[in-house]
């Protein structure tokens, strides 16, 4: 199994859930998050003095797939997240050890 | 204000003697309850102006971590001057003594207010309230400049002190009988008494508490302008029981102002809009916002005496004198106002000081100004800005200095690091 994590632009969100949803995966976390790549940040003016926000707001998701569903999960998050601007964000693999549904019991690919 | 209502009684008494000089003896003053009903309502939404604008309008401007503090310092600010009002603060303001400087205290405590008392048109104790909500948002308004970095009891002591010592005072010398009002000088709802006095208290306390840590390197953004979008606007709203309340009465003069002070507002919310638009790239919501306050601020003195192209301009001078007052003064200067009060209110005030000496029409408030050929009310103004000026900045200076002797104005730079919100109130926004 893998543990899929990907940063992406904020208004990518539905895009990348509709993407992801089409390639099987049956279901995600999303949390709001902030921070920088080398897009470093953006300024802001309040009142004529400059703030340089180093923390840029993105969206972070989590998906955990099986091993044979992970190159094409990637690959939609891929494409249903890019512009092919800076800012764009990554995706990161793990190894997944173990998974566990709460109600039944299930382990291993069983419980995603 | 204080001009107008003689005026009306003179006015009635002549009219009266006209017709029948057997009723010109004392013309006994007799309760309007149109009047009294307008006046009920300003008093309601000055009041508003403070607790939540004003509270709403800084807490939006601050970090998260502060939050909190900002509107406690407003709302402790409307609870203390309340108290403070109704012990002394009214009889030195505006109980009639031999001084041109300062009232008595012989309406101490109120003792004199009576369900019949009438002042005017309206009960004594209205007027006395409305008067209080005055006092309330002058003192709030200075804790726009300190935030972020002072200390609570600081502060409290503070304003109890310099609600007594000086805001009392100048409002005596205005609309109190004093020395600035029998010199002529025009200030219709508080340009001078309300905004001048808190902007000057304000830009004093910001210098001598010194810089917040990480001014000019960390981030000190607004935290969340919604917040301060609803207080800039429940303070606009608000400013028509101000200004047009100041006519202490339901008549043409309250419509006339409420008239210049939408007119105001909305120009100088355009210019600072346009004039950062143009020098910054974007037009923002703090931006017109801070506009809009401006305009307000600066259209207060001259409410009742200009007409409707004298407040646009007000209105114009007034957004590109307070834009530049906070994004060019300031920083050159280098002291820390944190929320422009200085910038907004002291300017502001200074500039519709002035200008109600230039654009004031005869016709709408008895008095003409230097465009119908009084130069000299230009003189008159200066005179009461200077005035408030060398009063609120020496009697603040030394205020502040004897409780940073005592006390400490600051709290340490841990709690300002972590946030006064939990180091002064033991409470945190999530």
């Amino acid at each position: 199994m893998k543990f899929i994590v990907a940063i992406i632009k904020p208004a990518k969100l539905d895009a990348v859930r509709e993407a992801l949803v089409e390639a099987g995966v049956p279901g995600l976390t999303s949390s709001e998050v902030s921070g920088f790549g080398r897009q470093k940040g953006h300024t802001e003016i309040y009142r004529g003095a400059e703030y340089a926000i180093s923390f840029v707001p993105k969206t972070k998701i989590e998906v955990a797939v099986t091993d044979a569903q992970a190159d094409a999960v990637v690959e939609a998050i891929k494409s249903a997240a890019g512009t092919g601007n800076i800012g764009d964000g990554k995706i990161f693999v793990q190894e997944l050890g173990q998974a566990v549904r709460i109600r039944t019991g299930e382990t291993g690919e069983e419980a995603l | 204000m204080i001009k107008f209502i003689p005026a009306i009684a003179a006015l009635a008494a002549a009219l009266a003697f006209a017709i029948d000089p057997a009723l010109a003896q004392e013309p006994k003053p007799k309760l309007d309850t149109g009047d009294t009903a307008w006046m009920l309502t300003s008093t309601a939404i000055v009041l508003l102006m403070t607790i939540p604008g004003v509270a709403l309008f800084y807490a939006g401007m601050v970090r998260k971590k502060n939050v909190l503090s900002v509107l406690m310092q407003s709302f402790a600010a409307a609870c203390l001057v309340t108290i403070i009002w109704m012990v002394a603060g009214y009889s030195l303001a505006f109980s009639k003594g031999t001084s041109s400087l300062v009232g008595n205290l012989d309406l101490a405590f109120l003792e004199h207010l009576t369900v019949g008392g009438i002042n005017g048109t309206i009960p004594d104790s209205v007027f006395v309230i409305f008067q209080m909500t005055f006092a309330i948002i002058t003192a709030a308004l200075i804790t726009g400049a300190v935030a972020e970095r002072m200390k609570f009891s600081a502060l409290l002591w503070f304003i109890g002190i310099w609600s007594l010592v000086v805001y009392s005072p100048v409002t005596y010398w205005v609309w109190g009988g004093g020395f600035l009002g029998d010199a002529g000088v025009l200030d219709f709802a508080g340009g001078t008494v309300v905004h001048i006095n808190s902007g000057v208290a304000a830009l004093v306390a910001a210098v001598m508490l010194g810089k917040r840590k990480g001014y000019g390197t960390e981030n000190l953004a607004p935290h969340n302008l919604v917040l301060t979008v609803i207080g800039g606007s429940l303070l606009w709203v608000g400013w028509f029981g101000f200004n047009a309340g100041s006519a202490v009465g339901a008549n043409g003069g309250a419509g006339m102002a409420m008239a210049v002070t939408q007119i105001a507002a909305a120009a100088a919310a355009l210019a600072w809009m346009f004039i950062e638009w143009i020098n910054h790239k974007k037009p923002t919501v703090l931006g017109i916002v801070s506009g809009a306050v401006a305009g307000l601020v600066a259209i207060t003195p001259a409410s009742g005496f200009v007409g409707p192209k004298g407040a646009l301009a007000i209105g114009i001078i007034a957004g590109l004198v307070c834009y530049w007052g906070a994004t060019w003064l300031k920083p050159k200067l280098g002291y820390d106002d944190s929320l422009d009060v200085f910038a907004v209110h002291g300017l502001g005030g200074i500039t519709g000081a002035i200008l109600t000496g230039v654009f004031a029409v005869e016709a709408i408030g008895g008095t003409a100004g230097a465009l119908e050929g009084n130069v000299g009310q230009i003189g008159t103004q200066i005179f009461g800005i200077a005035a408030t000026i060398v009063w609120s900045g020496v009697a603040s200076a030394i205020i502040l200095f004897v409780i940073d002797k005592v006390i400490g104005l600051r709290v340490d730079e841990e709690s300002e690091a972590e946030g006064i919100d939990f180091s002064q109130h033991g409470e945190m926004v999530r």
